[in-house]
């Protein structure tokens, strides 16, 4: 019986499902070549973002969200619209994608509106709802320009306008910050992180992953068509502890003191000095353990320390450890 | 969102809004940008290309004056109905439409904004009737005029008198209105082909030409195969019919009645097999 139950009964009993974006063992192939496969994932609410390698899989899993690719196994839904259904997915849904390519001859304010348009709204929505995209991503300066005449960042600008302007209560972004320059950069991810407090569900794909690190909620990592790990940054990180024992750098004046102190500690599993020799690099399977042990060294009042810092307790490592290694 | 955006619905479907009158605002939509895209367009040249090819040849003989073969003025229906069926129908017409719906779809493709379509709030089926209807209002603007202008250009400058009595008095309105139809027609025919064409084939030329060649050996193919065809029912309707010459097989020419209606089922059904393609289709630039 509970094996047997459809997608739409898992959402009737869980209306969490309903609210997410929902892969049922999806594979996808190019004939031979394999994009996907066997993909299992319940992305909720919040900023999700998808990493992984060149080839990972990540544009696959964007374009199967989005309906532009179809799986060849499973099923997607979007906030319980299956992806097969654009006229009702993109009410919900805008996906601005890696296409750097535009219908011709068209400025950036016609872009926006006639494909608002061809959505099916009437001429004073499509016009306000453009007006209101353009100015959130400042471009009603050039609106009237030709995008042909557009710089590049302009280019990604005029993307994201036209995947916000219908309001979708979903955003999909794949690669968004390729391309742009430091500032534009900084200024992007300040508009994502202003989507998100303003309640908007956010996909974004990216390979800059302190940039990631810094927005993300959670994330998926991809590696070879396979998710490899999901959920929480720190999540990911602690499930990991087994094999990749948590690396810790405490600076001090003392080291090989703090050294022999800590080794007293079951939890450290391996002591190393830093190369200026004024810090420590342990590894730990139980962080919490080893703060409680750490303050009971200090408050003996024999080692002055500066500073404790996770050393890769980041997507980063998690990344490095994960796919890096392959 | 935006405080501009908050006072603007969202969604454009009212609950007084009906599918219809939003599938035919989304049509609207998709006509407005194609038809410009059309006219106005890179790939537009040659279009305009193609249709000055009859129009360039007969102001040409309007300057040149005409021999002794040319003196007969009844002989002019027919001298029509001949550029008629060689250069506009099977050449301007064919090619024409084969340029334009070709590259409805295959053209977004070739540019990589295809996506854009498929990423809107609109029927795959919906966004397919737009598109078809741009390029339908695309060619039959275009070769309906090249029709048009082409019967006056043979006919006027060297029978001014005898022209004005044939068109207002004569057959030759009547005529005129025929050719119109049977390019309007041709149109809805080849185009729904060459749409369907431009969705299946990565490379359209060749299905493109293996009909041009079907089309050509028409007169040669038996009874039932030639009614496998466009031109046939299109050549049924002809005003003046035209000798297709020692070598063809004659066959009993289709009534209006039935090529018309025939003409237009089978160009439903094409419509329904280009339909199942869209809906199936997948954005995949790389491998087009």
């Amino acid at each position: 019986m509970v094996q047997d139950q459809s997608n739409s009964q898992s959402e009737i009993r869980n209306p969490k499902l309903a609210q997410a974006i929902v892969f049922d063992n999806v594979s996808k192939f190019y004939g031979e070549i394999l994009g996907v496969n066997r993909v299992n994932l319940t992305i909720p609410l919040g900023i999700t973002s998808l990493v992984g390698p060149n080839g990972a899989g990540k544009t696959t899993l964007m374009n199967l969200m989005t309906g532009l690719l179809r799986p060849s196994r499973g099923q997607v839904k979007v906030l319980g619209v299956p992806t097969d259904q654009p006229e009702q997915l993109f009410r919900k849904v805008g996906y601005c994608s890696q296409f750097d390519s535009f219908p011709g001859g068209l400025t950036g304010r016609e872009f926006i509106n006639a494909f608002l348009r061809v959505s099916g709204f009437s001429r004073n929505q499509a016009d306000g709802l453009t007006e209101s995209a353009l100015e959130r991503v400042d471009l009603l300066p050039a609106a009237d320009r030709k995008i042909g005449a557009y710089s590049k960042g302009m280019r990604q600008r005029v993307r994201l306008a036209q995947s916000i302007a219908h309001q979708p209560s979903v955003l999909i972004l794949d690669e968004p910050l390729n391309g742009l320059d430091p500032m534009v950069r900084a200024e992007t991810i300040a508009l994502f992180r202003q989507f998100a407090a303003d309640g908007l569900h956010l996909i974004i794909s990216s390979h800059i992953l302190h940039e990631v690190d810094m927005m993300s909620d959670r994330v998926v990592l991809l590696n070879n068509g396979y998710v490899v790990a999901e959920g929480a940054v720190h999540g990911v990180r602690d499930e990991m502890d087994v094999e990749h024992p948590m690396q810790i750098l405490i600076r001090c004046d003392q080291p090989s003191l703090l050294a022999a102190r800590m080794f007293q500690n079951d939890e450290v599993v391996e002591a190393r000095l830093h190369d200026d020799r004024h810090g420590l690099f342990i590894k730990t399977r139980n962080p919490d353990g080893f703060y409680l042990r750490l303050n009971e060294v200090v408050a003996l009042g024999e080692i002055e320390v500066e500073s404790v810092a996770p050393v890769d307790d980041d997507l980063g490592a998690v990344y490095e450890y994960l796919i890096g290694s392959e | 969102m935006s405080s501009t955006a908050e006072t603007i619905q969202s969604n454009p479907v009212s609950k007084a809004d009906s599918a219809w009158s939003l599938w035919l605002r989304q049509i609207a939509a998709i006509m407005r940008l194609e038809v410009k895209r059309n006219f106005f367009g890179k790939r537009a040249v040659l279009i305009y290309l193609l249709a000055l090819m009859p129009i360039g040849l007969l102001s040409l003989m309007a300057i040149i004056p005409p021999g002794y073969a040319w003196a007969d003025f009844t002989q002019y229906p027919a001298r029509f109905s001949l550029i008629y069926n060689a250069l506009i129908l099977r050449t301007v017409i064919f090619f024409g439409c084969a340029w334009i719906f070709m590259n409805l779809f295959r053209g977004d493709i070739v540019d990589r904004s295809l996506h854009y379509y498929f990423l809107a709030a609109v029927r795959r089926e919906v966004l397919l009737a737009g598109k078809y209807l741009s390029g339908l209002v695309t060619s039959m603007i275009l070769f309906t005029t090249v029709t048009v202008v082409s019967m006056f250009l043979l006919f006027f400058p060297h029978f001014p008198s005898a022209s004005t009595r044939f068109f207002l008095d004569g057959a030759g309105i009547g005529q005129l209105f025929t050719y119109a139809v049977i390019t309007m027609l041709a149109c809805v025919g080849y185009g729904a082909f060459f749409m369907v064409v431009g969705l299946f084939f990565r490379n359209p030329i060749i299905p493109a030409l293996a009909l041009y060649g079907w089309e050509w050996i028409n007169f040669l193919l038996p009874p039932l195969l030639k009614k496998i065809s466009v031109i046939h029912y299109l050549n049924s309707l002809v005003p003046v019919p035209l000798s297709e010459g020692p070598f063809a097989v004659v066959a009993e020419p289709t009534p209006a009645w039935i090529s018309i209606p025939g003409l237009l089922i089978v160009t439903v059904l094409v419509l329904i097999v280009a339909g199942s393609r869209i809906r199936r289709m997948e954005i995949r630039y790389g491998s087009d």
